[in-house]
C-alpha cells in the first residue's frame, strides 16, 4: 500500500510585499522588495481589514498575521462545508508573542506585578496562532504549534503532511507566523551579529553581511489527494516529500560542510520517491549571512551532486528578508505559486560571485522552468541546528 | 474616584474599550456583549487601580449584566 498523497488546495500570506499570496508571488517575480530602513515590516497590513476590534485586541501581532493568512488560504480551499473534526491546524513560530512579552514586562517593571495584564499569557504563548485560527474557523482536529526557530514554518508543514498520512485528519491548515520586529529582538540578533549592518539582504552574493529581519505569515491548506479530488477542490501543487535532520553541532552556526542539511534534502527527495536528477528548482533558505549561504551551497552541492550546477537556486529573502519562524511557510507558498507558473523567481540583487559559491542563483530576472513534471525543494534551517526540507511538485 | 456616576461611567467605558461591537449599557448582559472571564479579570485589575476596590473572579461569577458589575463594585466600596 502506498502512502496517502498530500496536496495543497489553498495558500495565504501576509508579507513585506503586501497582503495576500499573490502580492508575494507577483512582487517577487517583478523584483520588488519590501525593505524599509533595514527591516522588512508588513506595512500594508492593517488589523481593521481582517479582524474585529475584539479579535485584534486578543491577538499578538504574530497571531494576527496568521489569522489573515489562514483566512485567505481557507477561503481559497473552500473548506466551509467540511466536517470540522477532521480539520487540524499546525502553525509554527520562532518566538511567539514577543511584543506582548515586552509590553507586559514594561508594566511589571514600571507599575508592579498587579498591573501585568491577564491577556499576557494567552497572547504571548507560542501556540496562540494555531489556537486562534482554530477558534476563528471552528477547526476541531489536531491543533498545536511547532517551535524550531527559523525552521518552524517548514517543520509545521512536514508534521501536518505526516498527520494526514497517518489518518489523523483529512485537512490541516498549516504554516508559520512571526512578528519579532521589536526592540529586544532586534538588539538580541544584533548582539549575535546576525543582522546586516548595512541593512541589505543579498543572499549568496560575495558582499552579503547578514540578514534583514522581516515579519509575516504563510499558511497552506494541506489535504489528502483523495479527499481533495472527492470534493472537487482546486489542487495547486503536490506536497510529495519532507524530511528533518539536526546538525547536533552548535547553537547558532551551521555545520560548514552542510552535511546534515544535505542529508535532509536527500531524505526529502527519497520520501517523495525522487532523485537528484528530478530536481527542477531549489527554494533556498538563503539568509544572506556569510555562514548560512556558504554551508547551504555546500549542502545543495552534496545533495544534488553533478546535477547541482544546472538547478536554479533562489532565495525569497532577497525581497522579503528573513521572516524567522514564518520563513519556511511563506517560502513554501512562494514555491507553490512558482511551480504553478512554472518559473524560478530571482535572487534579487545578486551580482558578485564568491569563490566556492558557484551555483546558479537566478540573478536579475525570473527563469522559466520548462515543461513536464516539476520538482522543487524548499530548504529551511534554524538556530539550534534544525534542518527541514520540503519537496513540492506540479500537479 | 468616589461618586456613583463616576463608577458607572468607568465600568461602562472600560468594558466598551475591550472591543465589543455593541453599545455597552447598564442593562446589557455580558453574554450579549461577548464579555468573558478574561475581560472581567482585566476589568478587575483596572477597577482596583482606579477605584481602589479589590474584586476577585469569584465575586463576578454569578454576574449577568453590566449593572450587576457596577453594583458589585459599589457594594465592595461601601
Amino acid at each position: 500500500m502506498s502512502a496517502t498523497q498530500v496536496v495543497i488546495t489553498g495558500v495565504g500570506a501576509v508579507t513585506p510585499l503586501g497582503n495576500g499570496a499573490g502580492a508575494l508571488h507577483e512582487g517577487w517575480l517583478s523584483g520588488r522588495t519590501g525593505f524599509v530602513d533595514g527591516q522588512a515590516p508588513c506595512t500594508a497590513y492593517d488589523p481593521a481589514d481582517f479582524l474585529s476590534r475584539k479579535e485584534a485586541r486578543r491577538a499578538d501581532r504574530f497571531t494576527q498575521l496568521a489569522l489573515a493568512a489562514a483566512a485567505e488560504a481557507i477561503e481559497a480551499a473552500g473548506l466551509d462545508d467540511l466536517q470540522r473534526g477532521r480539520i487540524g491546524c499546525i502553525i509554527g513560530t520562532g518566538i511567539g508573542g514577543l511584543s506582548t512579552i515586552e509590553g507586559a514586562h514594561d508594566l511589571l517593571r514600571d507599575k508592579g506585578a498587579e498591573r501585568v495584564p491577564p491577556l499576557s499569557v494567552p497572547l504571548m504563548m507560542s501556540n496562540a496562532a494555531p489556537a486562534a485560527v482554530a477558534m476563528a474557523h471552528d477547526l476541531r482536529g489536531p491543533v498545536f504549534g511547532v517551535v524550531s526557530a527559523c525552521a518552524a514554518g517548514a517543520h509545521s508543514l512536514g508534521v501536518a503532511a505526516r498527520a494526514i498520512q497517518a489518518g489523523e485528519a483529512d485537512v490541516i491548515v498549516a504554516g508559520g507566523a512571526e512578528a519579532a520586529l521589536t526592540p529586544l529582538s532586534l538588539a538580541a540578533f544584533d548582539a549575535l551579529e546576525a543582522r546586516s549592518p548595512t541593512g541589505t539582504s543579498r543572499p549568496f552574493d560575495a558582499r552579503r553581511d547578514g540578514f534583514v529581519m522581516g515579519e509575516g505569515a504563510g499558511v497552506l491548506v494541506l489535504e489528502s489527494r483523495e479527499h481533495a479530488e472527492r470534493r472537487g477542490a482546486p489542487i495547486l501543487a503536490v506536497f510529495s516529500g519532507y524530511a528533518a535532520t539536526s546538525d547536533a553541532h552548535h547553537l547558532t552556526a551551521p555545520r560548514e560542510d552542510g552535511g546534515q542539511a544535505a542529508e535532509a534534502m536527500r531524505l526529502a527527495l527519497a520520501s517523495a520517491g525522487r532523485t537528484a536528477a528530478d530536481v527542477s528548482y531549489v527554494n533556498a533558505h538563503g539568509t544572506s549571512t556569510p555562514l548560512n549561504d556558504a554551508a547551504e551551497t555546500a549542502a545543495i552541492t552534496t545533495a544534488l551532486g553533478d546535477f547541482a550546477a544546472r538547478v536554479p537556486v533562489s532565495s525569497a529573502k532577497s525581497v522579503i528578508g528573513h521572516l524567522l519562524g514564518a520563513a519556511g511557510a511563506v517560502e513554501a507558498v512562494a514555491t507553490v505559486l512558482a511551480l504553478r507558473d512554472r518559473v524560478a523567481p530571482p535572487t534579487v540583487g545578486w551580482g558578485q560571485r564568491e569563490p566556492g559559491l558557484d551555483l546558479d542563483y537566478v540573478p536579475d530576472s525570473p527563469r522559466p522552468l520548462g515543461d513536464g513534471q516539476l520538482v522543487a525543494l524548499s530548504n529551511s534551517f534554524g538556530f539550534g541546528g534544525h534542518n527541514a526540507v520540503l519537496c513540492l511538485e506540479t500537479v | 474616584m468616589s461618586t456613583t456616576t463616576d463608577i458607572d461611567t468607568f465600568v461602562i467605558t472600560t468594558l466598551q474599550s475591550f472591543g465589543t461591537e455593541a453599545d455597552v449599557t447598564a442593562d446589557a448582559t455580558l453574554e450579549e456583549l461577548d464579555i468573558d472571564s478574561l475581560d472581567l479579570a482585566e476589568l478587575a485589575q483596572l477597577v482596583e487601580e482606579e477605584v481602589g476596590v479589590t474584586l476577585e473572579s469569584k465575586d463576578l461569577k454569578e454576574i449577568k449584566t453590566v449593572g450587576d458589575v457596577i453594583a458589585t463594585v459599589k457594594a465592595r466600596q461601601a
